[in-house]
């Protein structure tokens, strides 16, 4: 086993995006760093395991992407998901560098491909990882052997000592004992909390009980509530997080990016009590997925499901699990454990209320109901071509708002003012960037961008 | 303080593993659909994310399309100890013997000797007897004599006739073999645009450098190498460069009537030892990268006979550069009966070894030419 000493100039917290961007970084700039990852090694990435993609400015077509995406479009982007709960001088830092990114990201060992089948609207905006977000975590960490960066696998973090504007020392377990370390620097990038159902419920409700966590079980906000306790500044909003509808039938964490399930708009979504509570036909599904983990989380029970016909079932996506399918509603109600007669009777009520008219699947094509409320303003096509199909639906939180505030070179602010040898990067400081809503690829830039930032800033305080 | 549960490290629900293969390959790759992560690192992908199901005669062809590389396995988030236990190439791996072995004539020889590295072993020291006791009985010359020349320890006659039935028949089985897989994958009669397509990808290898061009995750977990890669090459150069020299050999020895031996600068021996040499790199390279690989990525249960065949090809060719270079022991009889006999061994056993894999492989490629368009 690798001995532990004080030898090492940055302790990193955490091995996804943002950890390895930063001692990657830090180590070509000659300090010895050493990562502590909370997760056994099979796990290792965190959140970053689960991604795809990330959103890259380019004046002219660049390699996989296409076309021009450029730094004032971004910026729009941005604005219009946070609806303006956004930190001006800190996006547009982000979008900046992302361009440079792509490069630095390539000569580090990954992986780029086209967009994939299925999600063509990205192909201008983002730049997919070929073999997906693991194999770029995997594409680092050989990076850290070849810089000679030690990593400890299942050291989770648990305190770190805050005295006056310094970090005197930095606790963790590992192998069951609890050891602490000092070193000149520490960059935080643990991720957020949201696996801390206990947290979550606190913030959110009894509801969040029934959540389902989209990615990694080891992002549970220890170091973030130790710091925020200790009077580092927090931002973000404490009672929000990123969630999605997901198939109900999903893993409690770590479900991924399979259990995405993109039915809605081709279905009619009930509560537990067979009724409807929202346009399923408001917008393209891309821009309407995220208010449907809210909507799920506020009907009885935290569920919903989307019934289809055999018209619909080629219309989306595949997802992870099959759905239920019947002959009858009655059956699939009964297989779905709804009331027959309760979703009987919604059902015929909704064919009822749909007009004739042309259905375009890929546009809004106006195909509305009429006199029913709620409405379903596009898509409306009768569920009566059996076999019918369900999907339960659950709220999956990809990820909570509060984070670390930060500034432009990613030092964590402190009561009176900047903590000096402590920085942060990715989810962790998020919340410095963006208030509220999310766009997508976001995360994987903000994580690079600051992970590089904070492994040149400590490597600036460690030389000095 | 919070504590952190670590998660069922050691999942594999038995449920899942007691699958049969096609039924595993069919959950695994339901999962990857949902997903696409993978879909530049090979012809796998493209071909999965065309369907919305996958019925018995998908899985095979795709199982065909594999070539073990591994990428998809080190790149997934959801392999082991995650409950949905991905590991795409076992699963392939499996679907894929299972076809090799089911289109076999007759499958029983199929099923003994892809699983068992001792069979094959029994089958050269079979050969081997056989020859030496073939040239103790019809040799002119004591096998110490030192001047002795091949044909007068085993006449050409003597050697065709052996050796023409024994390369031909195994052909024939094979033959019979793909055109079942063939229909089996129901695939639409041959055109030259298809072929050309699949043999275009077959000859540069084109998968096994995967979608960047950096080869497989073979010896060394995530790393990415070339070695596999190019080990296959000098492994499948080498075989048709000494295919090619027998072939001219025996060309000059029928239609211009020129006897063996043939000295340095004929062709039969330029390509004969370039392809030996090439071969002999090529499977002990390849023998070494098993070694090293994670078996669990594979079919375990194939390993010691996949791993027995290349042996067996190796000795095969580097049998055959003794041969040249101690032409004039007193140990010729001996070896040649060791090569005569691994050839004799390999050849029989083309149906029912790894052999076959090359057959369904660019079966598969062309079946895939034809989805395309
Ligand atoms: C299913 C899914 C898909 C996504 N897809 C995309 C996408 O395509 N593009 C995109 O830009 N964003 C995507 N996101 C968001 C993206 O995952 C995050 O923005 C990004 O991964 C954050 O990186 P990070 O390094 O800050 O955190 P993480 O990658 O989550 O890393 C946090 C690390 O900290 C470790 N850790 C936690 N607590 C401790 C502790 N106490 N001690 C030690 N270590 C600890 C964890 O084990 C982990 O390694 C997705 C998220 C999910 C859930
Ligand atoms: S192997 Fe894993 S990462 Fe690759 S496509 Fe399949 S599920 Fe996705
Ligand atoms: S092992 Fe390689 S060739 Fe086989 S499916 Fe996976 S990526 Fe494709």
């Amino acid at each position: 086993m690798k001995k532990i000493n004080n030898i090492y100039d940055t302790l990193v917290i955490g091995g996804g995006n943002a950890a390895l961007c930063a001692a990657i970084t830090a180590a070509e700039a000659g300090l010895k760093v050493l990562i502590l990852e909370g997760a056994p090694k099979p796990y290792r990435g965190g959140n970053s395991r689960h991604t795809r993609n990330f959103r890259c400015m380019h004046p002219a077509p660049k390699a996989v992407l296409t076309d021009s995406y450029t730094e004032e479009e971004y910026f729009d982007d941005l604005l219009k998901v946070t609806k303006g709960k956004t930190d001006e001088k800190l996006a547009k830092l982000v979008i900046k560098n992302t361009h440079e990114c792509y490069d630095w990201m390539q000569n580090h060992g990954v992986r780029f491909q086209p967009s994939l089948s299925g999600t063509l609207s990205l192909s201008r905006t983002n730049a997919f990882f070929m073999g997906g977000g693991k194999s770029l975590v995997n594409a680092y960490y050989r990076q850290l052997e070849k810089l000679d960066v030690d990593v400890l696998y299942e050291a989770q973090v648990t305190h770190l000592d805050l005295q006056g504007n310094h970090i005197k020392s930095v606790t963790f377990h590992y192998q069951d004992e609890v050891r602490k370390l000092s070193s000149k620097t520490v960059i935080v990038a643990s991720g957020g909390f949201q696996a801390d159902i206990d947290w979550l419920a606190r913030a959110w409700g009894p509801a969040a009980k029934n959540f389902l966590i989209r990615g990694t079980p080891y992002n549970k906000g220890v170091v973030l509530a130790n710091l925020l306790k200790q009077g580092a500044t927090s931002v973000g909003d404490p009672t929000q997080c990123h969630a999605v509808a997901i198939d109900g039938r999903s893993p409690k964490y770590d479900g991924g990016i399979v259990t995405r399930l993109d039915c809605v708009p081709f279905s009619v979504v009930v509560n537990q009590n067979s009724q409807r509570f929202y346009d399923e036909g408001e917008d393209v599904w891309p821009k309407r997925y995220a208010i449907w983990g809210r909507l799920v989380a506020d009907q009885p029970d935290q569920v919903a499901y989307a019934i289809i016909d055999a018209k619909s079932l080629d219309l989306f996506m595949p997802s992870v699990f099959p759905p239920i399918k019947a002959d009858s509603l009655e059956e699939l109600a009964l297989k779905m454990g709804l009331e027959p007669n309760a979703l009987t009777q919604t059902i015929h009520g909704f064919n009822a209320s749909c007009r004739t008219g042309k259905f375009h699947p890929t546009e809004l094509d106006g195909l509305a109901t009429q006199g029913l409320t709620p409405a379903k303003t596009n898509w409306a096509r009768p569920i009566d071509t059996p076999p019918f199909y369900g999907y339960s639906l659950r709220t999956g939180v990809t990820f909570t708002y509060l984070g670390l505030k930060v500034d432009d070179k990613a030092q964590v602010q402190g009561k009176d003012g900047p903590i000096i040898n402590l920085w942060a990067a990715g989810e962790t400081m998020a919340g410095s960037i963006l208030g509220q809503g999310y766009l997508a690829g976001f995360g994987m830039a903000i994580g690079t961008v600051f992970g590089r930032i904070a492994g040149q800033e400590v490597a600036k305080y460690a030389n000095h | 303080m919070q504590t952190i549960e670590i998660l069922n490290l050691d999942t594999n629900t038995s449920e899942q593993q007691a699958l049969k293969p096609l039924e595993q390959a069919r959950r695994q790759l339901e999962i990857c659909n949902a997903c696409r992560y993978c879909e530049t690192y090979c012809s796998v992908f493209p071909a999965v994310h065309r369907e919305r199901s996958f019925s018995d005669e998908n899985l095979k062809q795709l199982a065909n399309l594999c070539h073990n590389c591994r990428g998809c396995y080190y790149a997934c988030q959801y392999t082991a100890p995650h409950e949905f236990d991905l590991n795409l190439p076992q699963a392939l791996a499996k679907v894929r013997q299972e076809s090799w072995q089911d289109n076999a004539y007759p499958a029983a020889f199929a099923k003994a000797f892809h699983k068992s590295g001792a069979a094959i072993g029994a089958a050269v020291i079979v050969g081997f007897a056989a020859l030496l006791w073939l040239i103790q009985l019809m040799g002119t010359h004591s096998t110490t004599d030192s001047q002795a020349n091949f044909y007068d320890l085993l006449s050409h006659n003597l050697m065709v006739a052996l050796f023409m039935p024994a390369f031909l028949l195994p052909l024939v089985s094979i033959a019979f073999s793909v055109r079942r897989f063939w229909q089996d994958i129901d695939a639409e009669p041959l055109r030259l645009i298809h072929i050309k397509g699949a043999f275009a990808s077959a000859a540069k290898m084109k998968n096994l450098a995967a979608g960047h061009g950096e080869g497989c995750n073979y010896e060394d977990e995530d790393r990415f190498s070339q070695a596999r890669r190019y080990f296959h090459q000098a492994t499948m150069y080498g075989f048709l460069l000494c295919f090619a020299a027998t072939s001219t050999a025996t060309l000059m020895h029928y239609l211009l009537a020129m006897a063996a031996p043939y000295d340095l600068t004929s062709l039969p021996k330029i390509l004969g030892i370039i392809g030996g040499i090439s071969l002999s790199i090529g499977t002990a390279g390849l023998a070494y990268l098993k070694l090293e690989a994670d078996k669990s990525l594979g079919d375990t249960q194939v390993w010691g006979g996949e791993m027995a065949f290349v042996l067996l090809l190796f000795f095969v060719s580097t049998s055959g550069l003794a041969l040249y270079w101690f032409g004039q022991s007193p140990w010729l009889g001996e070896l040649l009966a060791l090569h005569l006999g691994c050839v004799l061994a390999f050849f029989l056993l083309m149906p029912y070894s790894k052999m076959t894999h090359g057959f369904y492989r660019l079966a598969a490629l062309i079946k895939e030419e034809q989805n395309k368009v």
